[in-house]
């Protein structure tokens, strides 16, 4: 019993409720939904699916965690998303040998050294000149569309290259590459942030800036870093959309993709007014994210009402995680634990 | 009539505790105004788990310039918004021309003539002189602006305080001071019977000051209740008639301006108390003899910052306790944070060992090892959401750098250690500090400081706000830690506290070191009436030969700089005479 309160206590508790009432709605509408069958040594299945399709979104909602832990916000993510893959994209075509893997590897380290520059810019604007994070990364996110429009010169860029084709939908042992990729990323960030004394400087930057300079952090170092690593995971996100259509598109690569990843940091827990993170709280926003989208297609619900039922279902969740609401539900709980010691008591 | 020191002090004191007794009851004014125009009666409001006010008696008389003293957290601005009607109080009643209000809110309060000029102009710079001063009750006429009456009334306002400015030009082309008196004049454009100004003079110079002052005088004789706050006693006596003293949300007492000694209000502002520590006196005194020799660690040479604090001379010898005592505002915390390298210092030097250092940042003082802990506990000390473990190893850990993790047992070792050490409840390192008393997270900062091995720690008000309990640990603390070879730099309103645990007391005003006096045989009365005065009295035979020099000069100076005073003096003095001839030239 005090497990389940200490459970329900967790900030990851109704995250990780939402994600369970969302595969059991699958369930029922697809019984077929946990099922995951091999065909040609590569794995299938719904939740597969869910894995490879959310990676991106993933992968920008880590860097995006440990942005908004120092106080801050990326909103140019889609943008640079659309920068690497078009960088990417008109690199191999210009080349004489698009199928090379030498090709692709120069395309993918050129668009991520790309993405870092990128990335300096928002750390200087917010960490240098002090701009707020939300101004400072808009110019990037409307400017850095321009860019790639200017990269592929208006076009759709569709390439035809294999090597280039398997970071989107290839498989390695059996396992989708995107999802590896994903799971690097991740893995990555949380070895290098919990491990080292990293994580607690964001926090303490996120939390209270001055106090943290007064006790010798270098805070506009660390802001730098984590825009920085934020534009990196948005340009490895921009390279996996892009090799899964094989076809750059300035205008629609990653669009919106900034949403969907700060939906999964304040899904998971994550405030948006800086301090404690949680990755893993993170992993499971974009997956709830990410089921959600599946759920519309098994439950059928009509296209044109996909937008009303994510609103309705994020609504949700954030009215469960406001802390008025927690405050609500724990005085019930405490009323409910009253009651039941009472029963006991009596008998 | 609290005067406990009084027997210490001679002739002089009984002089002066006569004429300080409450003139309650007594009008001053009595010959101009027989009835207060505004008289708050038991006035108490708490906030959660403070009483900010409690049962506060305050009136003002037509036509008076009355001045509320108090230092930080005494109650000034809780007094102020209860009576403009910011905020609710708890128990009480306010009585403004003889009718009992009740103010909802600011508006209310400035419509019954109660009008408000805060520290900081709270105009709009982008739109004319007139539209600031009419800003929100503009005189209408066929549904839009009369802009004829709105340029006519306030060029009448403007004149009525012998402003000669255009209401039409832009007020963000005017200084702050000329700012300053636009707000004043929209504040009286209301019928204002009483007005309140909040900190006006903070960001003036002499002139702009002297200009302020001639605008409040017309306006005392127009009738006008001006509530005048400020922390410059200076002028707090030229302009003042009488001043009401607030002390820990309570009064302390209402005065006669002429006849209260500026030594006398120093003394109510900051009070006494009396705590069971006097052996750590003794033993203070008896380590001064054999740290004479002792060799210096750090040294400040003219060390200074614009706005901040005047160039200041302040050596710290390897295991010596040095207290800077002055008023809020007199300095004492800015200098300090020049040494703990806050804020930068535009002059000066500082050697470390007699060797020249510069400090850019609290990441490089800490690697010099010198701690600054903050007055301000809140905001610039503890991270709240983080744990007890994480705030005492922060500061060590920022030092070794974000890729050399502390390990996770040396943590746990860290944080259980001092929680023993300074008795930290609760004793959880993986509580979150914001849930901590007060008192718990001045000793969770502590902990952060002392575990980078400080060789300077310096402590701007490390026992404001907490219990009686706590203080006295960290007082004994800092003495141990002082016997132990550390130079501690201790900042704290409370002179007894000062006096208890320095070797050397360093006298603050006006942002100007004014005495650097060893020890031995002071007291609190002598270093009252340098905080108030800037010198020492003359007859007080308590203090060696050297310092009346040191403390008249306008730049202090350690034992050893002495002879740099003269010269520091006679560069600060030419303003005033020739201030004084422009006067008397208009005159």
């Amino acid at each position: 019993m005090s497990a389940l309160a200490k459970m329900a206590s967790s900030r990851l508790f109704w995250p990780v409720v939402m994600l369970l009432v969302l595969f059991a709605i699958n369930l029922v509408a697809f019984p077929g939904f946990f099922e995951i069958t091999v065909r040609d040594g590569q794995l299938f299945g719904s939740l597969i699916d869910i894995l490879r399709n959310g990676a991106p979104t993933l992968i920008i909602a880590v860097g995006m965690t440990l942005v908004i832990a120092t106080r801050g916000i990326d909103l140019s993510v889609g943008a640079v998303a659309a920068i690497s893959g078009a960088v990417a994209c008109s690199i191999i075509l210009g080349s004489p040998a698009p199928g090379s893997l030498a090709t692709v590897a120069v395309a993918i380290t050129v668009a991520l050294l790309i993405s870092l520059v990128l990335g300096v810019w928002n750390g200087f604007l917010v960490a240098a000149l002090g701009i707020q994070p939300i101004i400072a990364t808009l110019i990037l996110m409307t400017a850095g569309r321009g860019v790639a429009m200017l990269i592929t010169e208006g076009q759709i860029l569709t390439v035809n290259s294999p090597p280039f084709k398997f970071l989107g939908s290839g498989f390695w042992f059996g396992i989708p590459v995107a999802v590896i990729i994903a799971a690097v990323v991740f893995g990555l960030a949380a070895l290098v942030t919990r491990r080292t004394a990293l994580g607690m400087f964001i926090e303490s930057v996120g939390i209270n800036p001055e106090a943290s300079r007064q006790a010798g952090v270098r805070a506009r170092g660390l802001l730098f870093a984590v825009y920085t690593f934020c534009a990196l995971c948005a340009a490895i996100a921009g390279l996996i959309l892009t090799a899964n259509t094989a076809a750059a598109d300035a205008n629609n690569t990653g669009l919106f993709i900034e949403l969907d990843a700060i939906l999964a940091v304040v899904i998971g827990g994550t405030s948006l007014a800086g301090g404690r993170y949680s990755l893993v709280g993170t992993l499971v926003g974009a997956l709830v994210i990410q089921t959600l989208v599946t759920t519309v297609y098994t439950v059928g619900i009509p296209p044109i009402a996909t937008m009303v039922f994510k609103a309705a279902v994020v609504t949700i969740v954030c009215l469960l995680q406001s802390p008025t609401t927690a405050e609500a539900l724990s005085g019930f709980r405490r009323r409910l634990a009253v009651r039941s010691g009472k029963g006991v008591a009596a008998s | 009539m609290e005067h406990p020191l009084a027997d210490s002090m001679e002739s002089t004191v009984t002089q002066q505790t006569e004429p300080a007794a409450p003139a309650q009851g007594s009008p001053p004014a009595a010959a101009t105004a027989p009835a207060p125009v505004v008289e708050m009666r038991g006035i108490s409001i708490g906030f959660p788990g403070v009483k900010a006010l409690d049962g506060v008696d305050f009136r003002m008389f037509p036509g008076e310039v009355h001045s509320l003293m108090g230092e930080n957290g005494a109650g000034k601005s809780t007094l102020i918004k209860a009576l403009t009607g910011v905020y609710g109080i708890d128990a009480g009643t306010i009585t403004l021309a003889g009718e009992r209000v009740s103010f909802a809110g600011p508006a209310q309060a400035q419509a019954a003539g109660i009008s408000t000029v805060y520290q900081e102009v709270n105009l709009l710079p982008n739109l004319s002189v007139a539209e600031n001063i009419m800003l929100g009750r503009e005189p209408r006429r066929f549904g839009g602006i009369d802009w004829r009456a709105m340029r006519r009334r306030s060029a009448e306002l403007l004149a009525g305080l012998h402003l000669d400015i255009d209401p039409g030009s832009l007020l963000g082309d005017h200084s702050l001071a000329v700012q300053q008196l636009v707000a004043i004049a929209r504040a009286i454009d209301v019928n204002a019977k009483v007005l309140i100004l909040d900190e006006p003079t903070s960001s003036l110079d002499a002139d702009e000051v002297a200009e302020l002052f001639r605008v409040i005088r017309s306006l005392k004789d127009q009738g006008v209740a001006i509530l005048f706050v400020s922390h410059f006693l200076d002028q707090v006596y030229e302009i003042c008639d009488r001043l009401t003293v607030l002390r820990n949300g309570t009064l302390v007492g209402e005065y006669l301006v002429d006849e209260l000694l500026r030594i006398d209000l120093v003394q109510k502002m900051i009070g006494k108390e009396l705590t069971a520590l006097d052996d750590l006196e003794h033993r203070a005194h008896a380590a001064v003899v054999d740290e004479t020799d002792a060799a210096t660690f750090v040294s400040a040479t003219k060390l200074g910052r614009r706005g901040a604090i005047e160039p200041a001379d302040l050596p710290i010898a390897v295991g010596e306790v040095v207290g800077l005592a002055g008023l809020l505002g007199s300095g004492r915390t800015e200098l300090a944070r020049l040494l703990g390298g806050i804020d930068r210092a535009d002059t000066g030097e500082l050697a470390i060992h007699g060797e020249h250092v510069r400090l850019r940042s609290p990441r490089q003082a800490i690697s010099k090892r010198i701690a600054f802990s903050s007055e301000n506990r809140r905001d610039e000390g503890i991270v709240g959401e983080l744990t007890v473990r994480d705030n005492i190893v922060l500061a060590l850990q920022a030092d070794r750098g974000w890729f050399r993790p502390i390990p996770k047992k040396k943590q746990d070792e860290l944080a259980q250690s001092y929680i023993q050490a300074l008795n930290i409840r609760p004793g959880n390192p993986d509580a979150l500090v914001r849930n901590l008393s007060g008192g718990n997270q001045q000793k969770v900062l502590l902990a952060r400081w002392l575990a980078i091995a400080p060789r300077l720690l310096i402590l701007d008000e490390p026992t404001r706000g907490i219990d009686i309990g706590a203080k006295a640990e960290i007082q004994k603390l800092v003495f141990n830690l002082a016997e132990n070879g550390m130079s501690v730099l201790f900042i704290s309103a409370e002179l007894e506290e000062v006096l208890r645990l320095s070797h050397r007391v360093v006298v603050l005003r006006d942002r100007t070191v004014v005495a650097d006096l060893e020890n031995d045989g002071l007291t609190v009365d002598s270093l009252l009436a340098l905080i108030a005065d800037g010198r020492v009295a003359s007859d007080d035979e308590a203090l060696d030969e050297r310092t009346p020099a040191v403390a008249v000069a306008a730049v202090g100076a350690g034992a050893g700089h002495a002879a740099s005073a003269p010269p520091g003096h006679a560069a600060s003095a030419p303003p005033t005479p020739t201030a004084s001839t422009t006067e008397g030239d208009r005159s």
